[in-house]
């Protein structure tokens, strides 16, 4: 099983009520997936140097206040005040001047027990494992503004249920991707993959997709062509949701056994494994509703 | 259940799923020709499954998995769309649906009639068993998969891989055929072909002549284990 719910914002008013409106999308779909859960939400960009870091502790009541940029090899680097932490609960979002592998290098010194879950200029990611309906408590999914969001509900069938196990994955800046499915030969991709340098976090297959794609954006490709290649080099079943800062797009495989309905009105354009997580949604009976076709690339502008 | 002049009402807002299904379980030889209106069924999961008497139910909205399952006797309608495995094993009555289906529609159906008015996703009438189902649009690939016996007729058109492994069941298409499965062929179309296509329109309220649709059938050669095809299939 495992659920997908995306939503993307049309109007200021639905960007400002977007985690009221996703929450109950999610939590709904809790009953498909209820080991872990996570959501990455798209916001206001900062401007170049700064990236936005998500930091994930294991220790829930971690102390965040030793996250602190006059130590190590982050302090020559920062000017100013454009260093910021934002703790929420047992994540962080840093705010700072600086690259992935420096933030990365300086983490290992502060303390080697943190993850870095995301980086880019706009998302935000919060994962963890347990019960969807008690993660979107902790994180205050519900008061979460932001342009657009992806979310996933797990029900582990191949690898182990931890939080970095848990989606949405990410890769590179600004993207992120949620699978409801399984893939026959993560391993050949990412064998692949590590042969051209890339590195893992995890053994699960959805990492596998999501950097299989996000390497064929790096090589210049757009979206849509990297899932062409995806379409042919991806074994096995998945709807995908992913999402970039400009773009929220769904694909699913040539079987289609793993669902996805989608709807669409002039507000919000709104995905989900089932119609019931988008039974809440305003005016819904009147949107357009559809499910998407086989080997399909639906792709939505921000 | 409350009851107004002669409808009863369930609404899903006010009852959950178990107690509206139990309801229609449970009073069931007082509900015999009854008219039956269930409310906001939001998209919940097997919405009136299992239903066993001559009513008439109307399901005003859209409905998730398995909606009107194993129906006996009853006349149901979806004024929505429906999720996967709408019908699914359905005995006798009738199922109707306005919008559209999700995968599995009618599913091991062994009688009554399903009709879809929109379009019906993959796998419509998969493993078919006696039932008949009229979709007004299209359906998606793999439909009527390794169907047993009945009738699937679609006014629009065919998803690849239609009829795949069919044994006695008929399938006829009035639009577009993207690809037969394996033992799947085009026949011509007998006067009984016209006779039944003529019934079930009517039934379903579609106005197309028997005439415009192309008739596929089983060839037949997958019957019996070859053991000289070599993987050929």
């Amino acid at each position: 099983m495992c659920g997908i719910v995306g939503l993307l914002a049309k109007t200021d008013d639905m960007r400002r009520e977007l985690g009221q409106f996703v929450t109950p999308m999610f939590t709904c779909m809790a009953a498909r997936g209820p080991d872990s859960g996570g959501l990455a939400v798209f916001r206001d960009p900062v401007d170049p140097p700064l990236a936005r870091f998500s930091v994930y502790a294991p220790d829930r009541s971690y102390d965040w206040s030793r996250l602190d940029n006059s130590v190590g090899k982050l302090a020559a680097s920062q000017n100013g005040n454009s260093f910021q932490v934002n703790p929420l609960e047992n994540h962080a979002i840093v705010t700072a001047a600086t690259d992935r592998d420096s933030f990365e290098a300086w983490l290992g010194e502060v303390d080697p027990s943190l993850y870095l879950i995301s980086v880019g200029r706009s998302m935000d990611v919060f994962k963890d494992e347990g019960e969807p309906e008690e993660i979107a408590r902790r994180y205050k999914f519900a008061s979460m503004t932001g342009s657009h969001c992806v979310g996933h509900t797990r029900m582990a069938t191949e690898s182990a249920v931890t939080p970095v196990h848990s989606h949405p994955f990410t890769a590179g800046e600004d993207f992120c991707l949620v699978h409801n499915g399984s893939l026959s030969n993560p391993y050949m991709l990412r064998r692949k993959l590590e042969r051209e340098g890339l590195k893992f976090d995890t053994d699960n297959d959805t990492e596998a997709a999501c950097r299989y794609i996000e390497w064929r954006l790096q090589s210049g490709e757009e979206l849509n062509d990297a899932l062409q290649h995806a379409f042919r080099e991806l074994d096995g079943f998945y709807t995908l949701l992913m999402a970039t800062a400009e773009h929220l797009t769904l694909a699913r495989d040539a079987f289609a056994c793993k669902p996805a309905v989608v709807a669409e009105t002039d507000q919000y354009v709104a995905v989900g494994s089932e119609f019931r997580s988008l039974a809440h949604l305003p005016d819904v009976d009147n949107a357009n509703l559809f499910e998407p076709a086989p080997e399909e690339i639906y792709t939505w502008r921000v | 259940m409350a009851s107004v002049g002669e409808e009863i009402i369930l609404d899903l807002q006010k009852q959950s799923l178990r107690e509206v299904n139990r309801s229609l379980h449970e009073n069931s030889p007082s509900l015999a020709g009854q008219s039956i209106q269930i409310l906001h069924p939001a998209g919940h999961h097997s919405v009136a499954a299992g239903v066993n008497v001559a009513a008439h139910i109307e399901v005003q909205g859209h409905v998730g998995y398995y909606a009107a399952g194993m129906t006996r006797q009853a006349t149901i309608t979806i004024d929505g769309n429906a999720g996967c495995g709408l019908a699914e094993n359905m005995m006798s009555g009738q199922v109707r649906v306005k919008g559209n289906a999700s995968t599995c529609a009618g599913a091991t159906a062994h009688g009554g009639l399903l009709i879809i008015e929109g379009n019906a996703a993959s796998r419509c009438g998969i493993s078919l068993k006696g039932a008949d189902i009229v979709v007004g649009g299209s359906v998606g690939h793999m439909s009527g998969f390794m169907a047993q016996a009945g009738r699937l007729v679609v006014c629009g058109d065919a998803g690849h891989g239609l009829g795949d492994s069919l044994y006695e069941a008929v399938i006829y298409v009035r639009g577009e055929l993207y690809g037969l499965g394996a033992d799947a062929q085009q026949q011509d179309m007998t006067d009984e072909d016209v006779a039944q296509l003529e019934r079930l329109l009517a039934a379903a309220e579609f106005s197309h002549k028997p005439q415009e649709f192309k008739r596929i059938g089983s060839a037949r050669t997958l019957y019996h284990w070859n053991p000289d095809a070599d993987l050929e299939y």
